[in-house]
């Protein structure tokens, strides 16, 4: 199953190596990474999307709390929770003329924007969840998809959502 | 006023107490070392090999349950230790490793002796750190000895490039550690342990299986009060060995793939295991999906990530082994009204143990033309009474060492687990003896694993560490000579060594005497003069080449299926050269 795993660290030298590295020395799989710093300069925030059954999810979030550096893991599947990712598609309209109106139609449906035009091109932004960019994309894809950057999902959890924290997570439920 | 780097690293280690490095020096190293040099409070032990350094420092913590510290240069200085660190963190060694890097202004330009001292050994260290100013300096030292020491012991490597080390700053040592993301689980959960103390007074059929975790936490009287108390049969890893009395008639010594056949069926029939600091090695467990198939699991342990991490616990307890047994043990005496009772209860049980340890007990074939393995260790255990400290290599001699030489106290069997390090155990053994400068140290090894350090032969002779070398010579890379036989049709790949060096010879390069039994009836003498001297010495037991270690679970296998003997082919000699064929090329 699918887990998005949101992990507050120390904004030092070498953590995203660290916590990267625990993936791959152990032979889990990241999906999608995304990380920048929060409002606290001091900290930053990596997402991951990763998969695995029960047993290799909890062993991922207790490996990520034992990194020194780590000060929360929250596996925000296990709440309710929002996620979004941006991607930005650059298609050919090159070909044929009628394109370049099929583009700006299906933007208009998805509420993307074309955020740059050159004589062949449309660059749009969309930012959605990943069903909407992936339905986004597939439309996309007859027209002449050139060139495609997807930022990895970022997610928040809904106010009020109860989530597991490094503390709680520390001890194990019977 | 202000320190240097190098003057701040000394302060700061002498405020951690520690009273002896293990090193080589080199370029970025200099001043460091420089001021080692003027002090007398920290001793430097110069090793001949930077991962003899590494080895010896674990040995030392091993011994002493303090942190081991090694301090050598950049680049190869530091890849020679990885070994180290890669062991330590396989076994949960407290141990602080100082790394020289390149000036600041030269990271990643490939300088000389450069290397990624921090990215190389992220994967196999509990924590490493690059120090970038000099006014980071004592504080990281601070937290690297606080970060190896507590919680789930291991490795931290500090990395100190030269210009750090020549910078000044003002010197003030922190009193105590912030570290906002570290903060291991001491006290165990409350209602898991009153669930377990109900388990454990239920069972029928409990076994108390010990891990190196109960050593780190010095938890051996908790355990001892816990297992007379229940009267529950306690078996240990070979980490954990050393926990529990051997001698004890409640101990069943060591379990997994070369341990006793009663411990391993007292764990495939469990209905309830008590997994105490102990992690469900492979080595333990064998086959995962046949492993004690009917047993509820316990399992305490300070590290979340051992717990469910191989096997399922239904009572997970997450804290610090000794404090957990003790509030377990004041449940258990409240929750035992007669401890008559319980022993009636437990009686079938121990009994079928009883019967498991009669039918199968450890055994050899003596002979009087070849020494056999496990009669030096037998002699040596008997002579020594018991008493001093061993550590031991990797291979044959090392599971002889884990079944023959029953540790009767903690910290006083030192040896590679997890890593299974060949080369580990003649340096551990000197980091040991240099903790314990009276007592017996000895280093049971063979002549594979001895010459993968040799050269720290050097160090015991200049430092006078009187450990004793133990060496169980096969001329053969034992246990893979073991595993060829059983699973290769004796085709022995790479795994024959010959009878080279001559030890005693090599020995007396460095100043240092040896002895050589080649008949079982000089076994005793050899020990006796070996022991008697009084400074580092060679004992080298020429023993039969062909013996095999049993029992043994074949790897993969589940506990129940032990191999007792040698099958029947091998048995009959039909794939084994002629002894006398080996004979002829011992040394003079």
């Amino acid at each position: 199953m699918e887990h998005i795993i949101s992990v507050l660290v120390e904004n030092k030298f070498g953590v995203l190596a660290r916590v990267a590295g625990l993936f791959s020395a152990r032979g889990y799989n990241i999906e999608s990474l995304s990380v920048a710093p929060t409002l606290d300069p001091e900290t930053s925030l990596i997402t991951i999307v990763t998969v695995g059954d029960d047993r290799i999810v909890e062993q991922i979030i207790k490996q990520l709390n034992k990194v020194v550096e780590v000060l929360k893991v929250i596996d925000l599947t296990e709440a309710s929770h929002l996620d979004r990712e941006t991607a930005l598609i650059k298609i050919n309209t090159n070909t044929k003329p009628e394109h370049r109106d099929e583009a700006v139609r299906i933007c208009d449906i998805f509420r993307a924007k074309i955020v740059d035009s050159s004589p062949t091109t449309y660059t749009l932004e969309i930012t959605g969840d990943t069903d909407k960019v992936e339905a986004l994309i597939n439309l996309l894809r007859p027209l002449g998809i050139k060139e495609l950057v997807r930022t990895g999902r970022i997610a928040i959890a809904r106010e009020a959502a109860k989530v597991t924290t490094r503390h709680n997570s520390q001890q194990p439920k019977a | 006023m202000k320190k240097t780097g190098a003057e701040i690293f000394v302060e700061s280690l002498k405020q951690e107490g520690v009273d002896v490095l293990f090193g080589i020096p080199g370029g970025v190293v200099l001043k460091i070392f420089d001021v080692l040099h003027q002090q007398k409070d920290v001793e430097v032990i110069l090793t001949r090999h930077e991962q003899g350094a590494a080895h010896m420092a674990e040995g030392y913590a091993k011994a002493t349950g303090k942190a081991g510290v090694c301090l050598v240069t950049s680049g190869p200085g530091m890849t020679n230790i990885v070994t180290g660190l890669a062991d330590a963190f396989m076994d949960s060694v407290p141990l602080v490793a100082f790394t020289g890097q390149v000036s600041t202004n030269l990271i990643g330009n490939d300088a000389f002796q450069e290397a990624d001292n921090v990215g190389i050994s992220r994967p196999c260290t509990k924590h490493n750190v690059l120090v970038k100013d000099v006014n980071d300096l004592a504080r990281t030292i601070k937290e690297a000895f606080y970060i190896a020491t507590t919680g789930r012991p291991g490795p931290v490597l500090v990395d100190i490039p030269k210009d750090v080390s020549t910078d000044k700053a003002e010197f003030k040592y922190p009193d105590k550690v912030s570290l906002r993301g570290y903060n291991p689980t001491i006290e165990g959960n409350k209602h898991q342990i009153k669930q377990a103390a109900e388990e454990i007074m239920k069972a029928k059929k409990p076994v108390i299986y010990v891990g190196g975790g109960a050593l780190f936490s010095d938890a051996a009287d908790e355990l001892l009060e816990m297992a007379e108390l229940t009267q529950i049969p306690v078996t240990m890893t070979l980490m954990g060995l050393g926990s529990f009395p051997g001698t004890h008639p409640l101990s069943m010594g060591m379990l997994g793939m070369h341990g006793s056949y009663w411990s391993n069926m007292a764990m495939h029939h469990a209905d309830l295991l008590i997994a105490v600091g102990a992690r469900f090695d492979d080595r333990v467990t064998g086959k995962l999906s046949e492993f004690s198939p009917v047993a509820r699991v316990v399992h305490i342990d300070i590290d979340p990530t051992s717990i469910k991490k191989n096997v399922h616990a239904h009572i997970p307890i997450v804290g610090d082994v000794r404090s957990v047994l003790k509030q377990l043990n004041v449940l258990l005496r409240s929750l035992d009204g007669n401890a008559n009772e319980r022993k009636q209860q437990l009686k079938p049980w121990l009994g079928q143990i009883e019967e498991w340890k009669r039918g199968h007990p450890f055994k050899y074939e003596q002979d009087d033309k070849v020494i056999k393995p496990q009669y030096v260790l037998e002699k040596l255990f008997e002579i020594t009474k018991n008493e001093g400290i061993v550590a031991t290599d990797v291979g044959q001699h090392q599971m002889w060492a884990a079944q023959y030489f029953k540790g009767k106290k903690p910290r006083t069997f030192i040896t590679s687990g997890g890593l299974g390090t060949m080369g580990f155990g003649f340096p551990a053994a000197l980091g040991a003896q240099r903790a314990y400068p009276d007592k017996l140290v000895m280093c049971i090894t063979s002549e594979g694993s001895f010459q993968m350090n040799l050269q720290e032969l050097a160090t015991a002779a200049v430092y006078k560490l009187p450990v004793k070398i133990v060496m169980l010579n096969n001329g053969f890379h034992g246990m893979v000579r073991q595993w060829q036989d059983l699973f290769y049709e004796g085709r022995y790949a790479s795994s024959d060594l010959g009878k080279i060096p001559d030890f005693i010879k090599l020995g007396e390069a460095y100043g240092i005497p040896g002895w050589r039994a080649e008949k079982p009836a000089e076994v005793e003498s050899v020990i006796r003069e070996g022991l008697k001297y009084k400074g580092p010495a060679i004992l080298d037991f020429q023993i039969y080449p062909f013996e095999n270690c049993y029992p043994m679970i074949p790897a993969g296998g589940p506990h129940h299926e032990m191999v007792l003997e040698d099958p029947p082919d091998l048995r009959s000699g039909a794939k084994k050269k002629p002894i006398e064929e080996k004979e002829g090329e011992l040394p003079a």
